[in-house]
């Protein structure tokens, strides 16, 4: 038997982005329902490194990031926890002078983004963080940037709008969706069927399949970004460690343990009972473990505990599809942050709840619209395709 | 060489574990004309209860496995008369799984090894339930005692306690009594009808029931007070063990002093890497625990993985030499190589035989099903993160949380060196009480790499 269901507003996926828009969305008195496959905040915003960080973005994503800094320092008051959030500095390091270079342009480029951007070299550097391996020479500092704990923050968020009156429903995987003229119908299996005036694409890594059921497909990929953890360590550090270019990023908790991230997991894959649960996977471990002897030599005696990752959505230009769809009037997207959703996904929540209830957002979004994926697509298949084949391309 | 044979049909056995589960399924293994890997994190073969002491160590085998010698020196010659027809890597961690390869650290080197066919044989642990003052330095599992003693031919104590419930809290009692300790007490929670309960089924296993009549009888005959029904209260002493406080059947608060506690329920099977490997799991509800699904051959649920010995399920090391013995004939029969239908047959017999053993045992020494709702909030369940019976309890009030990994993820519980393997018995029992569930509602906690930890100062194998 089929239970029915009406809401004003459907979201698809728990994570913080999810999760916030529904929290935003009671604080406006606006009835909501959440559906979520597993549990909130079990997939991608849940399992991360946990940095909450502005350096680093796109300047296109500052005006967001900038809100979300304000809503992260009112974090106990929005969720019920302060979720290990610290301000304690993100530091992002030179390798050489070309690495050097590009902090410094960065820096000059976001200006009037207020992330307050030092860069210490020379024997300040040294001095400061003589932990650090010799092989890195400077580094940038965003002193009001920090980390918190992913796994206490991210649920929180689904939590702290059921308590509002969010209609939260875990375990409830989303097996179809369509318009029917009307409105949005969405089916959990024969179990439920949901009738919504709104409908908000927040579904991460699956965010592509649910816009390609409203006939928007974008590129977007699943990453599975490698994640450990040491055993508790004296305290060193309470800064964000990130590098210029790439390769590992760090922080230690108050807790002592240092939670590394770098390279890529896999997907579990056909042979797991779960299809879309990501594992750490081998390849990638060697090189992570090299790279953290190499910044920070101190922890080579240190044992790993742990290793883990999660599934994220990717797309090609890194930056989120957020806005209104292309397609259907009332559905909204909010997926594919690839790799650095964390730290905007409670401003990204609130631009969702401002979408629905006033139909326009206060920050500049329109970077991030589906449209520009629709339009790649379509020059895409015109490129590699001669007319009159109907090839798909992925 | 091991692990160079790049050639990817080449059929490579490996065994993970060097007990007698293992053993056996090597020597059925070349007695068919493979030559298996076998993978072992000790320095010599044997496992935990046939442990071999470092070379050089003069106690004789009769003193050290008691009237169970012959069968260790059994296992322990096998395993000689293999030599030169396996490739045997010793103090190997084998600490992940996947893709039909086995990460394996050896001497600070972790290199790779694929395998066709791979059967795990990884042993068992201890199974702790906390109680007040179990943190407390001089309080040692029971299989940890005996490995002291096996190992390096030293005591935990001079003045000992040996508490919990199981056939191991007679014989290491009794084995701790012969090498000189004064055993001060044997606390069992086993009442005397759980015994008398599981007796019948024990006639089965004569020769195991007079051995732990012969425990039991010894222990009184000199002295050593035992007493059942009980449950511990508390462990006292700070810096050290002083004495231990339980409650007796009648309900009274006794207490003894000691200088040491060897305690343990039963034993819990290391599953990490049947995890890692895609094993499926099923809920064992003897064992109270998660357990890779196999056949009477010891086939688990993936292609060419098998499982035998304590670790697809507590049975003992009779019941894995047969296992392994099986486990090896399983493999050899997938690979269309003929067997001794006769012999696999006698095997399977021989194990369901014990397993109904295993049954009377568990009526013996049932696992105190009312502890979770015993322990107090304070009391610290995880000890690697420290957390507290309280900690989990409000986690399931407060966040609704009902599953094993949520409650891992929100609390840490679990999360710490040991990944769960010492303190997810009784995280899952504190869980199911407090959900007012069976524990085998809560799930089993998903395995991530390493199965141990290691340094990141890891050297990887040059690639040839």
């Amino acid at each position: 038997m089929t239970e029915h269901l009406r809401t004003e507003v459907a979201i698809i996926g728990g994570g913080i982005v999810g999760g916030s828009a529904a929290l935003f969305l009671r604080k406006r008195g606006i009835d909501v329902t959440l559906l979520e496959t597993a549990v909130c905040g079990a997939k991608a915003s849940g399992v991360n490194y946990g940095g909450v960080r502005r350096q680093g973005r796109a300047v296109d994503q500052l005006p967001l990031a900038r809100r979300a800094h304000a809503l992260w320092a009112e974090l106990p008051a929005l969720i019920g926890t302060d979720g290990e959030y610290v301000r304690a500095g993100h530091l992002k390091l030179a390798r050489n002078e070309e690495d050097l270079a590009l902090l410094e342009a960065y820096r000059a480029k976001t200006r009037g983004y207020g992330l307050n951007l030092e860069i210490i070299a020379g024997e300040r550097f040294r001095q400061l963080y003589s932990w650090l391996g010799k092989g890195v020479i400077a580094g940038s500092l965003c002193p009001e940037d920090g980390h918190a704990n992913p796994r206490l923050v991210s649920p929180a968020f689904g939590r702290a709008a059921a308590r509002l009156g969010a209609r939260v429903l875990e375990n409830h995987r989303v097996t179809a969706v369509h318009h029917d003229g009307k409105e949005f119908v969405l089916r959990v299996g024969d179990a439920l069927e949901i009738r919504a005036r709104v409908l908000l694409n927040c579904a991460g890594a699956w965010g592509n399949e649910f816009a390609r059921a409203f006939n928007e497909p974008v590129p977007e990929e699943a990453i599975h970004p490698l994640m450990m953890v040491t055993e508790p360590l004296p305290v060193f550090s309470d800064l964000s460690l990130g590098i210029q270019g790439g390769s590992i990023y760090a922080r230690q908790v108050a807790r002592g343990n240092v939670i590394i991230g770098g390279g890529r997991g896999i997907s579990a894959g056909p042979d797991f009972a779960q299809p879309d649960f990501a594992r750490p996977g081998r390849a990638a471990i060697p090189t992570l473990l090299a790279a953290v002897g190499r910044v920070m030599p101190a922890l080579a005696n240190a044992h790993v505990i742990r290793f883990w990752s999660g599934v994220e959505g990717n797309m090609p230009d890194h930056n989120p599809v957020l806005g209104p769809s292309g397609t259907t009037p009332g559905l909204f997207h909010a997926f594919g942050f690839s790799g650095a959703g964390f730290q905007i996904g409670p401003a990204v929540g609130e631009v969702l709840a401002d979408l629905v209830t006033t139909g326009t957002s206060a920050i500049p979004i329109d970077t991030f619209g589906i449209a520009r994926y629709a339009t790649s697509t379509r020059t895409q298949v015109d490129q590699s395709h001669p007319a009159g084949t109907h090839e798909e391309t992925t | 060489m091991i692990g160079t044979n790049n050639d990817a049909t080449a059929i490579q056995p490996v065994i993970v574990g060097a007990g007698p589960a293992g053993v056996r399924a090597a020597e059925a293994l070349v007695a068919a004309g493979l030559r298996p890997i076998m993978l072992d994190e000790a320095a010599r073969a044997g496992g935990q209860i046939y442990r071999q002491p470092p070379p050089g160590f003069k106690r004789p085998k009769s003193a050290l496995y008691g009237s169970e010698h012959h069968k260790a020196d059994g296992v322990h010659r096998s395993m000689d008369a293999l030599a030169g027809k396996i490739d045997y890597l010793t103090q190997a961690l084998v600490w992940h799984c996947e893709g039909n390869v086995l990460d394996v650290l050896v001497d600070g080197v972790t290199r790779t090894i694929p395998y066709s066919h791979l059967i795990l044989a990884t042993g068992a642990t201890d199974r702790v339930l906390p109680f007040p003052g179990w943190l407390t330095p001089g309080v040692y599992t029971l299989g940890g005692s005996q490995v002291a003693l096996k190992y390096q031919g030293c005591a935990i104590g001079a003045d000992v306690v040996f508490a919990g419930t199981g056939p191991l809290l007679y014989l290491v009692a009794y084995q701790y009594a012969k090498a000189g300790a004064r055993v001060r007490a044997v606390l069992d929670t086993a009442r005397v009808s759980d015994h008398a309960a599981g007796l019948t089924g024990m006639l089965r296993a004569p020769g195991l029931l007079a051995k732990g009549l012969y425990y039991m009888g010894w222990l009184r005959a000199h002295g050593v007070p035992i007493h059942n029904g009980i449950r511990p209260v508390r462990v006292l002493g700070d810096e050290r063990v002083s004495g231990i406080v339980w409650r007796d059947a009648q309900g009274r608060e006794l207490q003894v002093e000691c200088d040491a506690v060897g305690y343990g329920l039963a034993l819990r099977s290391e599953t990490q890497l049947a995890s890692l490997a895609g094993c499926q799991f099923d809920f064992n509800r003897q064992d109270r625990a998660w357990l890779p699904t196999r056949d009477r051959a010891g086939r688990s649920s993936v292609s060419g993985v098998y499982v035998a010995g304590d670790g697809a399920g507590i049975a003992g090391a009779d019941a894995a030499e047969l296992a392994g013995e099986r486990a090896g004939l399983a493999l050899i029969e997938d690979l269309g190589m003929k067997v001794d239908a006769a012999r696999a047959q006698d095997l399977e017999k021989q194990l369901a035989g014990i397993g109904r053993v295993r049954q009377a045992l568990e009526r013996s020494f049932p696992f105190p099903t009312d502890w979770a709702e015993s322990v107090q909030d304070d009391l610290v369940i995880c000890r690697c993160e420290e957390i507290t019976a309280g900690t989990l309890r409000a986690c399931v009030a407060e966040t609704g949380a009902r599953e094993m990994n949520r409650v891992k993820a929100l609390t840490r519980v679990g999360m710490g060196r040991c990944q769960g393997r010492m303190c997810s018995a009784g995280a899952t029992e504190l869980l199911a009480h407090a959900l007012k569930v069976g524990p085998e509602q809560v799930g089993r906690l998903r395995s991530q790499p390493p199965v141990k930890p290691f340094p990141i100062r890891v050297m990887v194998e040059e690639q040839s």
